[in-house]
């Protein structure tokens, strides 16, 4: 193949409009843009805001367990890992890579000039934050003590607290979810530029492609269960109450059908994120494309049928236990897929280690954990000895927390000359990915150990001989505070004196890279036509091929 | 017998051991995979980084072949796992008659236990050894979840129902007893001890306990109390089914179904009489929920119970 090297200047110079940053300057026009690129940025501050928040409700939990006599009084430590679990799912987790990079990079990846329905758009930001606003109400006032999950019938009856100001922060959420959601997946139907069939999206765009059909999908039967959960707290009707025939179970099963697919949610983004940085960086096509897309969508229908298994211990039947572990196994074989397809990914590269390559390793590897612990709670027998403990909050934050918050910040790294036009300082943030690698695995893994020695979740105090393990996993957390914390100083610095960007400074293949950085406010001088299939690198003559069909060497 | 390895937590019951078996499988299967996919990426990351110079050409290609194999593969391997979990989980969640029977009742934030022969403990369960115990479960308020880590043992109790279990412990010792399911303000606190003791120790501690009367008898006094016997006793005239023998057999009821009638049936029965009519008989029995607390409940049914004979053993 004879690759001809392309003079950028000869190209129509997107240089020549101002960028959607500075094309317009009044506070006004930012609180009413309908620019999906200033409604990313206006969704990225409100939800760093909450990350913070809910990161300082874990800061003062971790404190507490450092000494098994604790700090707190059980009161607030109570309603602090309420909070937490509240505001981290669905105030930071839930709209984290959809709404920001997701909003940002998906109308960029098609070839769009904005989403499908932009007031939509820039209205689920108001709804989020009036959202924000209620949960932030409940917090202040003292919060509310029944877990995120809101088990009843402790929340509808038995909670002091601010239950029904939290519960209706999350009824009011869903629909900020409801609507990004329907905007993407019509915008994905609909605005693709020509040529960009559904095999040549980015997988980035697949991944939010499969999350928008579940948020689409599961969301209202969390409105409808916080709904009921919220009439019964008010009036006093027994719908989740046995003494007036209601069932307790009903709760979770309505939860749950929701907030397993919640999980996906948290997790599909950043799998297409890692998806589009791993070939970028070891620079070849990703190891099985059409493998991978099937996985996202496979995972993303399995997803519904698998919510019973928050429940093998909670009285539903030993039949249905059964069939919801099948389930559950199913569900775990595409994400193997995945696992393998990236690792494969490495295989004949030509690898180098930026902040971004290394966030999406680190995301593998926590990925993987995560994963296979996930197995054994899959595990019918397993799980009846480890459920409840601090192996499931080990397990669970392997994925969301381990995995999902290392693909956020790959994705911020990667994406961030293509947003702000500036280059982040490199040795910082490789530090900051290393720094957040191991203070993880030190925060988390011992509390796989502690879960299985038999320490329940949610408990203010344990006995003396687990409080080795609880003050590594505090030592970890600290560590992990710096290096979540590091990234908003670095970034920030790199805002106002970092090196100017180049329009493609990682040689990507995407169609966003053919905009300007950062982008004018309609993207694209001309609609881009799409003649390729994504990811095409070449390792042995270092070259690419955009999705346009320009060939680069460099 | 997994005690060498570090931090093995205690097990005392034969379930324990069950699940301590699985679970080291599973561990085992979990490293070899991690350790594959860390010592593939270490070596891919190695040699294919920029500066080396390994040749780049004849890169894998994916065919239908492997992708077909790797998944089938898996899902073999995955199968295995689900089976021999599931086929424990049955056997662990399906209590068989035990040789004793121990009642449970949650409430936030103790563990209320009572022995069949009426002894009573708070946050603490005292069981002989090698026996199968089967432990019949109730919440007063929200749901609690009883757990013993060295028995590798746990279950929801959810309000509004029995919940039942079962363990035989083989080792004598004192373990701890949790609660897992968060309950409210105390939930770090509401923890317990089963105390496990040799046949004799045990027989000892029971009539060490200063009680003169077990729970069916208290029952029985409850049982004419509410008003039970007017109808279901021997000289009634009133057409009610009679409670003689009923424990342990299947019942046809009015709507065609049939119910096995043991602790969950007969706790339905009295609390929601007209849902669980019985084939043959008007539904005339007034409903006692909201008038009977959960333990005065379990006397009854234990009286019910007793009126059986006795236990048959069905496992």
């Amino acid at each position: 193949m004879t690759v001809t090297t392309v003079d950028r200047d000869a190209l129509p110079n997107p240089m020549d409009e101002p960028s959607f940053l500075t094309s317009e300057n009044t506070i006004a026009s930012w609180l009413f843009t309908r620019d999906h690129k200033r409604i990313a940025l206006l969704f990225f501050a409100s939800i760093t805001f909450f990350f913070f928040v809910g990161g300082l409700a874990a800061t003062l939990m971790r404190l507490n367990l450092a000494t098994p006599k604790g700090l707190l009084q059980p009161a607030v430590y109570n309603r602090m890992f309420t909070m937490h679990g509240i505001i981290m799912v669905w105030f930071f987790l839930i709209p984290s890579i959809p709404a920001t990079f997701g909003n940002f990079f998906v109308p960029l990846m098609i070839g769009a000039r904005d989403l499908a329905f932009p007031r939509v758009n820039l209205a689920s930001w108001y709804v989020f934050n009036l959202s924000g606003l209620m949960v932030l109400y409940a917090l202040i006032m003292g919060g509310a003590d029944t877990g995120w999950t809101f088990y009843t019938p402790l929340s509808t009856i038995y909670a002091n607290g601010y239950v029904l100001a939290a519960a209706l922060a999350v009824f009011v959420n869903g629909f900020s979810s409801i609507m990004t959601s329907l905007n993407f997946v019509v915008t994905i139907h609909r605005l693709r530029a020509p040529g960009m069939t559904w095999m040549r999206l980015p997988l980035f765009v697949w991944g939010i492609y499969a999350v928008s059909v579940v948020m689409l999908l599961a969301t209202p039967v969390l409105t409808m269960d916080t709904f009921l959960l919220g009439f019964s707290r008010f009036t006093g009707i027994g719908l989740f109450d046995p003494r007036h025939g209601g069932d307790p179970l009903l709760w979770q099963h309505m939860f749950w059908f929701y907030s397993h697919p919640a999980v996906y949610i948290m997790i599909l983004p950043g799998m297409g994120v890692v998806s589009e940085i791993i070939p970028c960086f070891a620079r070849r096509p990703i190891f099985g494309y059409t493998g991978m897309t099937m996985a996202l969508m496979s995972i993303a229908i399995l997803s519904f049928f698998v919510w019973a298994h928050h429940m093998f211990v909670a009285g539903i039947s030993i039949y249905s236990g059964v069939v919801f572990s099948l389930m559950t196994f199913f569900v775990a074989v595409p994400s193997a897929i995945k696992v393998f397809n990236w690792t494969v990914s490495l295989h004949k590269g030509k690898i180098t280690f930026d902040a971004p390559m290394l966030y999406a390793l680190g995301f593998v590897l926590l990925f993987t954990l995560g994963g296979l612990s996930g197995l054994m709670l899959a595990t019918l027998a397993i799980d009846v000895d480890v459920h409840g403990t601090y192996f499931v909050v080990a397990h669970f934050h392997y994925i969301m927390v381990g995995a999902t918050v290392s693909a956020f910040f790959g994705a911020l790294h990667y994406w961030w000359p293509k947003m702000t036009g500036r280059m982040y300082p490199e040795m910082w943030a490789r530090f900051a990915a290393i720094l957040t690698y191991v203070g993880f695995n030190l925060t988390f893994f011992p509390q796989f150990i502690l879960g299985y020695l038999g320490m329940p979740r949610r408990s203010y105090t344990y006995p003396e001989v687990w409080q080795t393990w609880n003050v590594l996993s505090s030592a970890g957390a600290s560590i992990l505070a710096v290096a979540y914390t590091l990234p908003l100083v670095y970034l920030g610095w790199s805002l106002f004196w970092g090196k100017k960007a180049p329009i493609n400074p990682w040689r990507a293949t995407g169609l966003e890279w053919i905009a300007a950085s950062p982008p004018p406010k309609h993207n694209f001088p001309r609609t881009p036509i799409v003649t390729q299939a994504p990811y095409r690198y070449d390792p042995e003559a270092d070259t690419f091929v955009s999705q346009e069909g320009t060939p680069y060497a460099e | 017998m997994y005690n060498w390895i570090p931090f093995w937590p205690d097990t005392a019951a034969v379930s324990g051991h069950a699940v301590n078996g699985l679970f080291v499988a599973e561990l085992c299967l979990s490293a070899v995979i991690m350790l594959t996919v860390v010592a593939m990426m270490l070596y891919y990351v190695f040699r294919y980084r920029k500066g080396s110079d390994a040749t780049r050409a004849g890169r894998v290609q994916k065919t239908w072949h492997f992708e077909i194999g790797w998944t089938t593969a898996t899902l073999g391997m995955f199968l295995i796992l689900f089976v021999y979990g599931a086929e424990m989980y049955v056997w662990l969640f399906q209590a068989p008659r035990g040789d004793e029977e121990v009642y449970v009742v949650g409430k936030q934030w103790m563990w209320k236990v009572e022995h069949p022969g009426g002894q009573r403990e708070i946050d603490a369960m005292h069981i002989p050894v090698d026996k199968t115990i089967r432990v019949v479960m109730a919440s007063e308020d929200v749901i609690h979840s009883f757990f013993v880590p060295a028995f590798r043992l746990k279950h929801d109790v959810v309000p509004g129902t029995y919940e039942t279990i079962w363990f035989k412990a083989h080792k004598p010792g004192i373990y701890r007893l949790e609660c897992t399911q968060y309950c409210g303000l105390q939930h770090a606190t509401m923890q317990g001890k089963v105390v496990v003791m040799t046949g004799p120790d045990y027989a000892h501690w029971l009539t060490t306990q200063g009680v003169h009367e077990s729970m069916a008898e208290q029952g029985e006094k409850l049982f004419r109390a509410h008003g039970c016997s007017g109808c279901h006793g021997a000289n009634s005239t009133v057409h009610a089914p009679s409670l003689n023998g009923v424990f342990g057999t299947y019942v046809h009821l009015q709507d065609g179904s049939v119910r096995l009638a043991d602790e969950a049936y007969l706790r339905d029965c009295i609390l929601n009489p007209r849902s669980f009519t019985v084939a043959g008989y008007p539904p005339i029995m007034p409903d006692f929920s909201g008038q009977i607390s959960e333990g005065d409940l379990m006397k009854i049914v234990a009286y019910i119970q007793s009126l059986s004979g006795k236990q048959e053993t069905r496992r």
